[in-house]
């Protein structure tokens, strides 16, 4: 495994008594897609909002090296971190070229050139041409899968080195989501690293290269995607029979 | 009645009205991006009278010492809770207590050297804005994230500490600040006041200027972001400690052009502000407080309303002006569907 950008070690995230996650530990090599499938009420959203600085926890967190637990979202992201929640959380009233503006807000404000973002939103326009054509729309108008594209685009803006997804297929047809995937592995190839979170276990490991099973908050399996596709208990629990 | 004196009461009301309507825009602005219900917006106008007033009479403004105190407390507030982080702390105080000491210094220099009158209005917007970071950091950047209800108590609270020091610094006597202009026209039978003309052209001025702020400037977007989804805008970086200090500091400019149109129409004394918010925020609750358009036709409306209700019934205006608030609440509970808070 090549040097990790994101490790994660013993993190704890409680709400009130209850503890949601429970020493987990991962890690996400730099360009390279790392996945957590799991049912439920697992954890998964809860870990990647502790990651992305959203609820307290404790644990360290790495990223690029430097110790980042206990950051403000809004640094991390300054740092190189973006995640797209699960509930896409755009700005509805605001059209699709504003959202994607505002997705490079932190690169401008550390006195990035508009040229800069100018390029990147070409990249974005390249990798969801849809979103060209529907720049003036104002985002609440979109489609289910448009507004994902919109809130993968918005997160690309800011230039991350690493992507945090948090169940990108939820509620979009099977090749919307297929779709998604494909450009998201595209990503990786261009050396963007992934944490994808997933409830769509079969997808999720076809797509990473490495993988993590996470139940009522702890995790309980993890391995290569491949091998996890292939392990029994994964195939009894997430995969069924094909 | 006639046709003259109603021409009258409307320029009037007019005038009036388009004060309100800049505090309901600013009341509309901090309440979308903070949800704080901003009683103190009134305060604001009467410091920036008050600071005018004062340099006209020749005398060292009381805003120096209101200035440096909230310096003093904001960086207080900023080594107590972030003295582990010295770099965070720092940048802190170069945005709140930073600005509101230089511009202290400023108005101390305006008032010694006793400099025109442009750069003494020019003074005053600068030291009331530079109030705003500072307000906001220790008032509400703490409980960002309470519920609104909290958020109103802490922001009555803020007012009445702001008129406390306001009697402290300015003394209770009222002031009158001279018209930007004497000049008047007369049209027909009705003679129409430069200062009326003055303060339609800021209004409009600022109106505009607000709604360009908006559309096509990054900050302005990043705050209609936060606006529009808080958790949306964190994930892009926007910090809602930064979106929450830009809205209130517009708010405080807002209000010192207030006071500066509102100076010369009416006297102002240190507790004045109170009923010119409130006024403003009959205006912004016309609007729902969110509708932007709506809150400053609002506000017009009770400028108009006012004038009127001060010709016909004049011990019962402040009653009138008022009770408007009754039916707009309860036309709006029957049009608008309630929507939980987050």
């Amino acid at each position: 495994m090549s040097e990790a950008l994101l490790e994660v070690s013993d993190l704890h995230v409680a709400y009130g008594q209850v503890e949601a996650v429970r020493r987990v530990s991962l890690s996400v090599p730099t360009g390279k897609i790392a996945t957590v499938i799991g049912p439920n009420g697992a954890g998964k959203t809860t870990l990647l909002g502790a990651i992305m600085g959203l609820l307290p926890s404790h644990g360290t967190i790495r990223f690029a090296g430097e110790r980042v637990e206990g950051y403000d979202t809004e640094a991390l992201v300054r740092l190189g971190m973006t995640l797209v929640p699960e509930k896409r959380e755009l700005f509805h009233e605001m059209t699709v070229l504003e959202n994607l503006e505002l997705g490079g807000f932190s690169r401008r404000r550390s006195g990035e050139s508009r040229a800069a973002l100018l390029n990147t939103l070409d990249e974005v326009f390249a990798l969801f041409p849809r979103l060209k054509e529907r720049q003036p729309q104002l985002a609440g108008t979109l489609s289910g899968g448009e507004r994902q594209m919109l809130a993968v685009g918005r997160a690309l803006m800011a230039k991350p080195k690493l992507l945090l997804l948090d169940e990108p297929s939820l509620g979009l047809a099977p090749l919307i989501t297929r779709d998604i995937l494909a450009t998201i592995a595209k990503l990786r190839d261009t050396g963007l690293s992934v944490l994808l979170i997933e409830q769509n276990a079969r997808a999720a490991l076809k797509t990473a290269d490495y993988g993590y099973v996470l139940e009522t908050g702890e995790l309980s399996l993890q391995g290569n995607a491949d091998e996890l596709l292939h392990d029994e208990r994964v195939i009894a629990t997430y995969l069924g029979k094909r | 009645m006639d046709a003259t004196i109603a021409a009258l009461l409307t320029q009037d009301g007019l005038t009036n009205g388009s004060i309100y309507c800049l505090l309901a825009l600013a009341l509309v602005l901090v309440f979308a991006v903070t949800r704080v219900i901003f009683v103190p917006q009134g305060e604001f106008v009467v410091f920036s009278a008050l600071t005018l007033a004062a340099f006209e009479q020749n005398k060292l403004p009381g805003t120096v010492w209101l200035l440096i105190a909230l310096a003093a407390v904001a960086a207080f507030a900023d080594v107590l809770s972030l003295w582990r982080e010295p770099k965070r702390m720092l940048r802190s105080m170069a945005g709140t207590s930073l600005p509101a000491a230089l511009a202290a210094l400023l108005v101390w220099g305006v008032a010694s050297a006793q400099m025109s009158f442009a750069i003494q209005v020019l003074a005053t917007i600068a030291a009331v804005t530079a109030m705003g970071p500072a307000v906001y950091r220790l008032a509400f950047q703490p409980i960002a994230s309470a519920t609104v209800l909290t958020l109103l108590i802490v922001s009555v609270a803020v007012h009445f500490v702001l008129t406390g020091l306001g009697l402290l610094f300015f003394g209770a006597e009222g002031v009158r600040t001279t018209a930007f202009t004497s000049e008047s026209f007369t049209i027909g039978s009705v003679s129409i006041s430069g200062q009326s003309l003055l303060v339609y052209a800021f209004t409009i001025f600022l109106v505009i200027a607000m709604g360009l702020f908006f559309k096509f400037t990054l900050f302005g977007k990043a705050l209609r972001a936060t606006a529009a989804n808080r958790t949306g805008a964190r994930l892009v970086g926007i910090s809602p400690n930064f979106a929450g200090s830009l809205s209130i500091t517009l708010s405080a400019a807002i209000g010192a052009v207030s006071g500066l149109l509102i100076g010369p129409i009416a006297t102002i004394y240190y507790d004045s502000g109170f009923l010119i918010g409130l006024k403003g925020f009959v205006g912004a609750i016309v609007g729902g407080l969110a509708s932007y358009p709506v809150a400053a036709a609002g506000a017009i409306f009770v400028g108009l309303v006012e004038s009127f209700s001060s010709f016909w019934a004049s011990a019962y205006k402040e009653v009138i002006v008022f009770t408007l608030i009754i039916p707009v609440l309860l036309w709006r509970s029957f049009t608008t569907t309630h929507s939980e808070e987050e």
